[in-house]
């Protein structure tokens, strides 16, 4: 079975040298190298304002839940013989479906609440390994089902993604005013007739969707990478939602075609690569915006009074 | 500044003026700047264990199940090492003198938390969490209590019922109690003393002499007024207030919406 | 089925281990801190695969990494990790998104060093990624089963020493810090402590499981029963339970893996306790 690296079929190990365009001529040569960067480009747009919204309804907890339920929906599609993806997108929306909110508020326990979670991220995991390991335990395969595998690619999965995608942007285009006001202020759209609820619901379900075709590149454990990366980045530098919307884009394109990129010249798989530009690029956008921030003038408020000198009247 | 047992003295002032900077110095958890203390006889933070401490309130996790009863026996023996052995297993040893489940007893006993000390403590209300706080600060038989603001985001009814209840334990038992607060108002029936903190400095004496609109107006060295409703309450009018800054805010607004809610 | 020595060495290391995670995990329930257990999961992949690439033991890739993320989360992390809503005030404060990210690029470097033991040895990258994923705890030696055991126990030994004190710097930390309590050594040492532990676990049940032994038997504990004693006590036996469950069912079942089984019962016990209060 493949591995997650790149290789072309000759097996010449091609080396990065430094003619940009030379080195990425050589790689559109390939039609899964083509394929790979369609899928990936998609799923990274895709991922990419999904993640965004997820972000502004501060619901990145149920992304990470939904990830843990790729891994044992592409097992179990493994063990019974069908594409991976039909495995990702049934269990993630399936998922999605099942997912409650934590109690918001008081009555919430933050203990409890990462207790619960962790038992079943562990749950999640432990289900998908005994998926593998009644597949017969071929475990070459278990690193693609892990952190994705971006070789064969075929035609007919770019157009599934693609649809997909053009599927759950369309969605999210036409509910972008309500879901914005349901996400930002849930109280005042639920009096004003914003079905909250629903929409909650929908936004559950494409993040699924969302979260099913990001697995299939990044594989489940990796798919913040591109979920969550490039949008975080974005809204540490911008607040306004075009412009957030349209650099997340650019960001997670950048990512994943470098990332992909790169892994072609290496033995290193993708999802190493975006992984790691992913990160580097969030650490410095962060670090860039502190630093901004700590060198603007200082606060209205008056400072407190200095501490009592130890000696009182 | 003199404290003898069985004084009742509170310790007022705006947010940042130094009171719960005053109590950890008392402590010993914060080295003094200048000037002496004497605290119980001896250096701050020797006598600890003769002082009973009640820090500004976080609620607890509404999760954590230990029942007031474990949470006050810690107040008990939770700084020696090994296990929480369950206290009766310590009963056959004692022959002398109450055992250790007899003065945890005793502890709930004295602030009225009878009925729900054996309840998760997550599902206590502020109120409750809070006496039962305070049964751990004096489990240990404390010569000297320091209290920051327990009375804060306490619904009026219990501000009432704590304060007095502090006031007994500092009678009966003759115990020195310094309690940080914002407002003087529930506290008004009980207190010997007050001591305020402003803009670096302090001043004492009795309620009547303290707040008062020229001494306040002295102290801050801005006008301030000292209005007295028809009830008795006194009312400081222009102190200047940098905005609070309570770490644990968020729970402030629960706390609140809880009790109103039950 | 106790003829066999893999079974004898399993259940040697793994009631130890379970007993260290049972243990702990209490502790790491009541503390908040379950997301620092999740912290050290992700670390111990990386840090068992760099080990193994240089051409060193796993194990110790796999306690060096865990034990200093500990430290580092003790050191720095401090109210950010420990209770919600108190978070550092650092330049940088941690929030979901940053945390995700960087749990993320953990587990990359684990991939990384992944690759790089596998094109290093010319082996299945598979083989390796399960072991330090999902366990091995029905491969391991008499020498390997022995050290685990003896760690976990030794761990588990300074866990109960310092019950109390920890118990009272976890519920009430500045009064406890008043009497005396080194709640700030405590919280650092603790952590530390936990590295150790999900080292240990990474040998039995593995990095991406290892949650779930802490977790479950910890907060079902925390659930059905009062006092701190039998609570401590009871999340000791759970994660017993769960352990050698999970192991007789593996040794019954051959295609069943030890480590998912030992999570599923854990699991289980976990969920158990929700319906029942």
């Amino acid at each position: 079975m493949p591995t997650a690296t790149l290789m072309p079929a000759d097996g010449a190990n091609p080396q990065l040298s430094w003619n940009l365009v030379r080195d990425v001529g050589q790689l559109l040569e390939y039609h899964f190298m083509i394929n790979a960067l369609l899928a990936a480009g998609i799923v990274a747009v895709m991922a990419g304002v999904v993640g965004w919204v997820m972000i502004l309804r501060r619901e990145t907890f149920a992304g990470h839940t939904l990830s843990m339920m790729a891994f044992p929906g592409a097992s179990a599609a493994a063990l019974l013989g069908v594409p991976a993806a039909w495995g990702y997108f049934a269990f993630c929306g399936a998922g999605a479906l099942a997912i409650r909110r934590p109690v918001e508020g008081g009555r919430g326990s933050w203990s409890e609440e990462s207790a619960g979670i962790g038992v079943f991220q562990a749950s999640a995991l432990a289900v998908g390994f005994l998926f593998v390991s009644l597949y017969g335990g071929v475990l070459g395969d278990l690193e693609s089902l892990l952190f994705g595998n971006l070789l064969g690619i075929s035609d007919g999965q770019v157009l599934v993604l693609a649809a997909v995608a053009a599927g759950a942007l369309a969605l999210l285009g036409a509910l972008a005013r309500p879901l914005l006001f349901a996400s930002v202020d849930p109280d005042v759209a639920g009096a004003r007739g914003v079905p909250v609820g629903a929409l909650s619901v929908a936004f559950l379900l494409v993040l699924g969707m969302a979260v099913a075709a990001t697995s299939q590149i990044t594989g489940p454990l990796l798919v913040f990478a591109l979920l969550v990366a490039p949008a975080a980045s974005a809204q540490a530098i911008t607040a306004r939602p075009a412009a957030g919307l349209a650099l997340t884009v650019v960001l997670g394109l950048a990512v994943s075609w470098i990332g992909l990129g790169l892994s072609y010249f290496s033995v290193y798989p993708a999802g190493f690569f975006i992984a790691t530009i992913s990160f580097a690029l969030y650490l410095l956008v962060r670090v860039l915006a502190a630093a901004l921030r700590s060198r603007r003038p200082q606060r209205l408020t008056p400072a407190p009074a200095p501490p009592p000198r130890g000696v009182i009247a | 500044m003199r404290m003898g047992p069985g004084e009742f003295v509170a310790l007022l002032g705006a947010n940042g003026s130094g009171k719960s900077t005053l109590l950890k110095a008392v402590l010993g958890a914060l080295p003094l700047a200048g000037g002496r203390a004497s605290v119980l006889g001896r250096a701050p933070g020797e006598a600890n264990r003769a002082i009973g401490y009640l820090p500004q309130r976080r609620a607890f996790d509404p999760g954590i199940r230990l029942r007031g009863r474990d949470i006050v026996r810690l107040g008990l023996d939770g700084d020696r090492w090994g296990l929480p052995l369950p206290l009766s297993w310590r009963r056959a040893r004692a022959r002398r003198g109450p055992s250790a489940a007899d003065r945890v007893l005793e502890a709930i006993e004295l602030v009225g938390a009878g009925a729900y000390a054996d309840r998760p403590i997550g599902e206590c209300s502020g109120g409750e969490q809070q006496r039962l706080l305070i049964a751990q600060a004096l489990i240990g038989r404390p010569e000297l209590l320091l209290l920051d603001e327990p009375l804060d985001s306490l619904d009026l009814p219990n501000q009432a019922a704590v304060a007095a209840l502090v006031h007994d334990v500092c009678r009966s038992a003759g115990v020195a109690v310094l309690l940080v607060a914002h407002d003087v108002n529930p506290l008004l029936p009980y207190l010997d003393r007050v001591v305020y903190l402003a803009g670096g400095h302090a001043l004492e004496g009795p309620v009547e002499q303290v707040i008062t609109s020229e001494t306040l107006s002295g102290l801050y060295g801005v006008r301030i007024e000292v209005l007295r409703a028809s009830d008795g309450r006194l009312v400081v009018v222009g102190q200047p207030e940098p905005p609070a800054h309570h770490h644990d805010r968020h729970e402030h607004a629960h706390a609140h919406s809880h009790a109103h809610a039950s | 089925m106790l003829s066999q020595e893999f079974m004898r060495n399993a259940l040697l290391a793994g009631t130890f281990i379970a007993l260290a995670c049972g243990i702990s995990g209490w502790f790491v329930v009541l503390r908040g801190q379950v997301f620092a257990g999740d912290a050290l999961s992700h670390v111990a992949f990386p840090g068992a695969l760099a080990a193994a690439a240089a051409g060193a033991d796993e194990r110790v890739g796999l306690v060096l990494g865990t034990v200093a993320a500990g430290a580092a989360i003790g050191v720095l992390g401090r109210g950010a990790l420990a209770w919600r809503g108190a978070r550092t005030s650092a330049a940088l404060p941690a929030d979901d998104a940053a945390i995700g990210i960087a749990f993320t690029f953990i587990l990359g470097l684990g991939l990384f060093f992944l690759t790089r033991f596998s094109t290093s040895t010319g082996g299945g990258s598979g083989i390796a990624a399960a072991r330090t994923l999902f366990g091995s705890i029905f491969g391991l030696g008499g020498g390997e089963a022995r050290l685990a055991a003896v760690v976990a126990l030794a761990v588990t030994i300074v866990t109960l020493t310092i019950a109390r004190p920890l118990l009272f710097a976890s519920v009430s930390a500045e009064a406890a810090g008043a009497r005396g309590v080194p709640t700030r050594l405590l919280g650092v040492g603790f952590l530390v402590l936990l590295g150790v532990v999900a080292a240990e676990a990474t040998q039995a049940v593995g990095a991406l499981l290892l949650l779930g032994l802490l977790a479950a038997p910890g907060a079902a504990a925390h659930r059905l029963a009062g006092s701190p004693a039998a609570g401590i006590a009871l999340a000791g036996a759970l994660a017993l339970a769960a352990m050698w469950g999970g192991l007789v069912l593996a040794y019954a079942v051959p295609s069943l893996p030890p480590s998912s089984a030992v999570i599923a019962i854990a699991a289980g016990i976990y969920y158990l306790s929700r319906i029942l209060t």
